[in-house]
């Protein structure tokens, strides 16, 4: 367990877009290019209704499920993968990566990105997986999505599309709420969710 | 650039409604701040209670914290899942100087001329949860002007935009976990939560750690602000000791004579899993421009 308090997150706010952004933010190799694939999908509230001020991370291995510690995300020179993309979604909540299939960071292992989620409005960051559809037998025996019933599981496992890419849509709320993630292992610092009898009357 | 940025993101979102409309509650009735001050003190009361009665302190802002308004229908219902990091998680994306230029950490010098306001430093180190320092780690801030005016479209506050200040900056952490930026002291801003809400002078910081799941998005205040017991962001964490640290201190230490006032701010990440090397502390070697 830490020995220091940790310094607490904050909303991302509303202004983010004329700072986070940057050129080739979410094109982790060139569109087009040998070997790329879209991600793409749309985030949505607990209404249902589209979020227009999110922005999403990924970071994810290479496709021969390598993970890659090389600079130059910022400034991308068009060649080098770098595993890390940074994509705001757009006035209908859509976001797009241009990236690769990870490939299984272990044999037999589910490939899987990491993502964080940020918005306006979502107090603290938000960490969860979207896992690559094809391999059931690893995704069967991921350790994660195990311990999942199989309606929320649903929710971090991408579709392919016909193009060759994925589709996967995080919504913040609802019934069919994403999966969402605490990595911490004493349980006690991210508990901030369900706080009901804190819900004004 | 962050200004050729910007000049795309202004023109991209001319038809994006102000921020923070009336959203995710459909009362007729205005809401002032006696009536948000009732529901952050209701919260901050049982809180206390919960604390009494032996409950450990929390230390992140509350995901469900309806006197923030727009969190309503933007905060999951269910337990987050625990789950133990596994592979490309324990590892972080390298930035490095290939990324940042050394003089994006000074925003007082982006543009032909000075910014008007109050010129600051702020100053400290990234640090893990068992105070490693995090080094050659991208931080990244944005803010408002001196007038409490972002630049950013969405920003419809009638107070004078700076032509010599965009508010962005960023720096790669030296070997010790340290930072530095160069900046003008942004103003209280005001905006749509409730009528006369105001925001507390911040910050925005972003920051990576040496695992992707220390990734950390928060705000720096200023210490003594008046408009923190309003803010329901601010007291979206119901710790006192815990919001105590996102307040960056008064540092004489720091201040440049006859330059710039100082403030220090050390950000502490959640405790690193990933067994630590002594290489880390160098940073990303090999990276020079």
């Amino acid at each position: 367990m830490s020995k220091l308090a940790p310094t607490p997150g904050q909303t991302v706010g509303p202004f983010y877009g004329y700072a986070l952004p940057f050129t080739k933010d979410n094109e982790l190799l060139a569109p087009g290019s040998p070997g790329s694939i879209r991600l793409q999908g749309t985030v949505y509230d607990g209404a249902g209704n589209t979020i227009p001020d999110a922005i999403l991370e990924i970071w994810q291995p290479d496709s021969e499920g390598n993970i890659v510690q090389r600079t130059g995300s910022l400034v991308r020179d068009g060649y080098t993968f770098t595993g890390w993309g940074r994509g705001s979604v757009g006035n209908s909540g859509v976001y797009t990566f241009t990236t690769v299939n990870p490939g299984p960071t272990k044999p037999g292992a589910a490939a899987f990105i990491s993502v964080a989620v940020f918005a306006r409005g979502l107090m603290n960051r938000l960490f969860t997986r979207v896992y690559l559809p094809e391999n059931e037998e690893a995704l069967a025996n991921d350790p994660l999505l195990s311990s999942l019933d199989p309606e929320r599981r649903k929710t971090l496992i991408a579709r392919r599309d016909p193009d060759g890419g994925l589709t996967w849509d995080i919504r913040l709320q609802g019934g069919d709420e994403t999966v969402f993630l605490d990595f911490q292992q004493d349980g006690s610092l991210d508990n901030s969710v369900g706080n009901n009898q804190d819900a004004p009357a | 650039m962050p200004q050729d940025q910007t000049v795309q993101q202004l023109e991209s979102e001319e038809l994006v409604p102000p921020a923070e409309p009336h959203a995710a509650h459909d009362s007729k009735k205005v809401e002032t701040q006696a009536d948000l001050s009732a529901e952050i003190q209701a919260i901050g009361d049982r809180y206390a209670q919960a604390l009494k009665n032996g409950k450990g302190p929390e230390t992140m802002p509350r995901l469900d914290y309806s006197p923030y308004r727009s969190s309503i229908l933007r905060h999951p219902t269910k337990s987050l899942h625990h789950a133990d990091p596994e592979t490309i998680e324990l590892y972080s994306p390298a930035f490095g100087h290939q990324d940042v230029h050394a003089l994006e950490s000074d925003l007082t010098i982006q543009h032909n001329g000075e910014p008007q306001g109050e010129r600051i430093i702020v100053a400290g180190r990234v640090l893990d949860g068992d105070g490693r320092p995090v080094a050659g780690q991208l931080v990244e801030i944005w803010q408002a002007n001196a007038s409490g005016r972002y630049i950013h479209k969405r920003d419809q506050h009638p107070a004078p935009l700076d032509p010599n200040f965009t508010g962005v900056g960023r720096c790669i952490t030296g070997t010790d976990g340290s930072y530095s930026f160069t900046t003008i002291k942004p103003g209280a801003y005001p905006w749509k939560n409730h009528l006369n809400a105001w925001r507390p002078a911040h910050i925005h910081f972003s920051m990576f750690g040496s695992e992707f799941t220390q990734r950390i998005v928060t705000q720096m205040y200023f210490p003594g602000d008046q408009l923190f017991p309003l803010d329901p962001i601010y007291q979206s964490i119901v710790d006192q000791d815990a919001r105590d640290r996102l307040v960056a201190q008064y540092d004489h230490e720091l201040t440049s004579p006859e330059w710039a006032l100082g403030y220090k701010w050390d950000i502490i990440l959640t405790g690193s899993k990933r067994t630590w090397t002594e290489n880390e502390a160098y940073g990303d070697a090999g990276d020079e421009e």
